[in-house]
C-alpha cells in the first residue's frame, strides 16, 4: 500500500488548492461536530444538576399527606381532612422497622423580624428528625432535644437565606427573631443547600418545635394536627417495604374498613426524581442524536465535494494508474482526503462546541458540561462520517479504466 | 530476445451498431534494446496498438506477451505493476500533474514503487539531471515550456529504469528545433541505457532517428522496415 504520509500531503495539496470549498464542505463537519459536543454538554449538564438536586433533596424519601374527603358528592383535594397527627409520625418512628428516620411538619408563611430588618418566608413546625429525613447538617448551633418538642420551647434554626437576609454579619446564635410577634431565640444554622428540582430556594426555611408550631404559630383546630409526615427509608432498597408499613400502620390506627379508602396518601418521592433523571438522560441522547443529523449532513457534503472532486481529477487518476497506482493506492488517496477534511473540521468542531457550550453557560445560566467522552464521541465520528462518506467517491475512482481517464477532457 | 511479441492482437470497438476494428490481426515481436517508429496515417490505430503495448487497455481478441509474459490473463493490480515497473510512458500532451512541481512528477512512479523519500528525492533529481532541468525542480507544469514539460516527462519515464518506453507522439505539441532535442534524448537513452523505445510519429524526419519504422493502415500493419542511415 501506498505510503500514507505522502498520501496525505497530496491530499493537503488537493485541499489548499480549493481552499474556498475545502473550508464550506469542513464548516459541515464543524457545525456538526460543535453541535453535537454544545447538545451532550447542556444534557450531561442538566442530569447532573438533577442528580445533586435529587441528592440535596435528601435519599429514600417518602412523603405522607393527608387524603381527600367527599362532602355531599364532591370530592375534596389532598390533604382537604386532617387525618395525620404528630401521634402517627410517633408511631410510625417506633414501630416500622424499614424506616430510619421520621419528621412530621405543620408550616405557614409569615414576616420575620429581627431589629430593623424584616423577612417573609416558611416557617416550619417538626422535629429533629427533618435533618436526618433530608439529609442535612447544621454549620452552628444544636438542633431540637426532646426538651424542646415536650415543653414547646421558643426555639429555631434557620436556612441560609434568612440569615443572609437578616443579619448582616451578626452571629444569629443566640440572637431573639420575632415571628408573628412571638419571640424565637435562634439554636442553629442549616448549611446551604441551594435551589430544588423545580427552582424553590431550600435555604429560605425556618425550622421551630412542631408543638411551638401548633399552639403558637399555625393555630389548627384539632390539636396534634400535622401537615406531612416525611418518612426517610433505611436503604434505596427498603423504600417499598417501609411504604408498606407505613400505609398499614396508619389504616391500622385510623381504623380503615377492609374495603375503605385511605384517608391519607403515600408517595415515594425518591422515585419521582428519579424519573426526572431518567428523562434528563433520554434528553441528553436525544439532543446528542438530533446534533448528529448535523454531523451526517456535514459528511453528505463530503462526499458531494469528494465526487465533484473525482470528477475533476479524472485526468490526474489516469496519469497516476498508468504510472502504475493499483486500486486501493487510489482509493486511499481519496479517503484520506476525505478524512483530512472531516478530521480537520472535527478538531476546529470541537473548538467550536467547547466554547460554544461556555457561552451558553455563561449567557444563558445553564450548567454544562463537555465530557472528554463526548469530544472522543465526536472526533471519532466525524472521522468515520469521513470514511464512510469519503468511500464511495475514492471506490468510483478506483474503478476507472486507465486509458478512459487518461482521455478525459 | 523479444521483448514484445503480439499474436493475431485485435481491438474492436462497438459504437452504437457499428463495430469499428480499430486493430485486427496485428502480429509483430520487438526486441530488447530497439527503437522503433509507428507510423500511419489518422486513425490507422497506432495510438490503440500503443495502449495495448502499454497495458493500458485490453485487447479484444489474440494474445500479447510481455517479457513472455501473457498479459491478457493479467489482474487490474497486476498490469498497474507491470506498468509500473516495465513500462514508461511518454505522451502528446505531456500529461504531467498540475500544481505539482517537477521532482514531484518525476518521483511519482517510485512513489508507487514503494520507494523511500530520500531515495525518492534522489533519483528523481538526478534524473532531471540528465534531461538538463536542474534548476527548474521545483517549477510547476505551467511555468516550463512544452520542451522542458516533455523533458521532464522524459524523466519521469526513465526514473525507475523502465526497459521500455512508449512515447505516442512524444513532439506532436513541440516546435522543429525542440523536437530534434528530444529526439536526441531518447536516441541517447537508447544506446545507452539500451531502453527499448517504441514512438508514434506523423513526421518522417523524426521516424528517421529510429532504426525500424512499422507503418500502421486500417488496422493492419502495411510495412515494418529497418531505417536506412545515410
Ligand atoms: N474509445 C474508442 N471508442 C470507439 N472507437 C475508438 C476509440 N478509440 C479509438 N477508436 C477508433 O479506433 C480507430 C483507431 O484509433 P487510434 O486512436 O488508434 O488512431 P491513431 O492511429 O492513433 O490516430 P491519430 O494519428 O489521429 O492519433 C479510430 O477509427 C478511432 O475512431
Ligand atoms: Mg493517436
Amino acid at each position: 500500500m501506498i505510503n500514507v504520509n505522502s498520501t496525505f500531503k497530496i491530499a493537503l495539496r488537493a485541499l489548499w488548492v480549493n481552499k474556498m470549498r475545502s473550508f464550506l464542505t469542513m464548516l459541515g463537519i464543524i457545525i456538526g461536530v460543535g453541535a453535537v459536543i454544545t447538545m451532550l454538554a447542556v444534557g450531561t449538564g442538566a442530569s447532573e444538576k438533577i442528580s445533586e438536586q435529587i441528592a440535596s433533596v435528601g435519599s429514600n424519601l417518602i412523603i405522607v399527606i393527608p387524603g381527600s374527603i367527599t362532602q355531599g358528592g364532591i370530592r375534596m383535594g389532598s390533604g382537604s381532612i386532617s387525618s395525620l397527627t404528630r401521634d402517627d409520625s410517633e408511631a410510625i418512628e417506633k414501630e416500622c422497622s424499614a424506616v430510619s428516620a421520621v419528621a412530621p411538619i405543620v408550616n405557614t408563611a409569615a414576616q420575620v423580624v429581627y431589629g430593623n430588618q424584616n423577612w417573609a418566608t416558611g416557617i416550619y413546625g417538626t422535629t429533629s428528625g427533618i435533618l436526618e429525613v433530608k439529609d442535612w447538617s447544621l454549620v452552628a448551633g444544636r438542633t431540637f432535644i426532646d426538651q424542646d418538642i415536650r415543653s414547646s420551647t421558643k426555639v429555631c434554626i434557620l436556612g441560609q437565606t434568612i440569615v443572609d437576609n437578616l443579619f448582616g454579619g451578626i452571629d444569629p446564635i443566640g440572637q431573639i427573631i420575632r415571628i408573628k410577634k412571638v419571640p424565637f431565640t435562634v439554636i442553629g444554622i442549616l448549611e446551604t443547600k441551594g435551589q430544588s428540582i423545580i427552582g424553590q430556594d431550600q435555604d429560605d426555611v425556618i425550622y421551630i418545635p412542631v408543638t411551638t408550631a401548633q399552639k403558637k404559630i399555625v393555630g389548627r383546630s384539632v390539636p396534634g394536627m400535622v401537615r406531612t409526615i416525611m418518612v426517610k427509608a433505611r436503604s434505596a432498597e427498603d423504600m417499598s417495604l417501609a411504604e408498606k408499613q407505613v400505609t398499614e400502620l396508619l389504616r391500622q390506627r385510623h381504623r380503615t374498613g377492609l374495603n375503605k379508602e385511605d384517608d391519607f396518601t403515600v408517595r415515594n418521592l425518591t422515585q419521582m426524581m428519579q424519573v426526572a433523571e431518567e428523562s434528563a438522560k433520554v434528553m441528553t441522547i436525544l439532543l446528542g442524536a438530533i446534533a448528529s443529523i448535523s454531523l451526517l449532513i456535514g459528511g453528505i457534503g463530503i462526499m458531494n465535494i469528494m465526487l465533484v472532486s473525482v470528477t475533476e481529477r479524472t485526468r490526474e487518476i489516469g496519469i497516476r494508474m498508468a504510472i502504475g497506482a493499483k486500486t486501493w493506492d487510489i482509493r486511499i488517496q481519496f479517503i484520506i482526503e476525505a478524512l483530512t477534511l472531516s478530521m480537520i473540521g472535527g478538531i476546529f468542531g470541537i473548538t467550536l462546541g467547547v466554547t460554544g457550550s461556555s457561552i451558553l453557560s455563561a449567557a444563558a445560566g445553564w450548567t454544562t458540561i463537555v465530557s472528554p467522552l463526548s469530544i472522543i464521541l465526536a472526533f471519532g465520528f466525524s472521522g468515520l462520517v469521513g470514511i464512510f462518506f469519503g468511500f464511495y467517491p475514492a471506490y468510483k475512482a478506483s474503478l476507472l479504466s486507465p486509458i478512459d481517464a487518461l482521455r478525459y477532457e | 530476445m523479444a521483448l514484445i511479441e503480439t499474436k493475431k492482437l485485435s481491438k474492436f470497438y462497438c459504437v452504437g451498431d457499428n463495430v469499428v476494428r480499430a486493430l485486427e490481426n496485428i502480429s509483430v515481436t520487438i526486441n530488447a534494446g530497439e527503437f522503433v517508429a509507428i507510423m500511419g496515417p489518422s486513425g490507422s490505430g497506432k495510438s490503440t496498438f500503443m495502449n495495448l503495448i502499454g497495458c493500458l487497455d485490453q485487447q479484444t481478441d489474440g494474445d500479447y506477451l510481455l517479457d513472455s509474459t501473457s498479459i491478457g490473463e493479467l489482474s487490474l493490480d497486476e498490469l498497474a505493476e507491470i506498468r509500473n515497473h516495465k513500462i514508461g510512458f511518454v505522451f502528446q500532451g505531456f500529461n504531467l500533474l498540475p500544481r505539482t512541481s517537477a521532482v514531484e512528477n518525476v518521483e511519482l512512479p517510485l512513489l508507487y514503487n514503494h520507494v523511500t523519500a530520500k531515495e525518492r528525492r534522489q533519483r528523481a533529481l538526478g534524473a532531471l539531471t540528465k534531461l538538463g532541468l536542474e534548476g527548474r525542480e521545483d517549477h510547476h507544469s505551467n511555468q516550463l515550456s512544452g520542451g522542458q514539460q516533455q523533458r521532464v516527462a522524459i524523466a519521469r519515464a526513465l526514473v525507475n529504469n523502465a526497459p521500455l518506453i512508449l512515447a505516442d507522439e512524444p513532439t506532436g505539441n513541440l516546435d522543429t528545433k525542440t523536437s530534434v532535442e528530444i529526439m536526441e534524448l531518447l536516441v541517447q537513452l537508447n544506446q545507452e541505457a539500451k531502453t527499448t523505445i517504441i514512438l508514434v510519429t506523423h513526421e518522417q524526419d523524426i521516424a528517421n532517428f529510429s532504426r525500424r519504422i512499422i507503418r500502421f493502415l486500417d488496422g493492419h500493419i502495411v510495412s515494418d522496415h529497418p531505417v536506412v542511415k545515410k
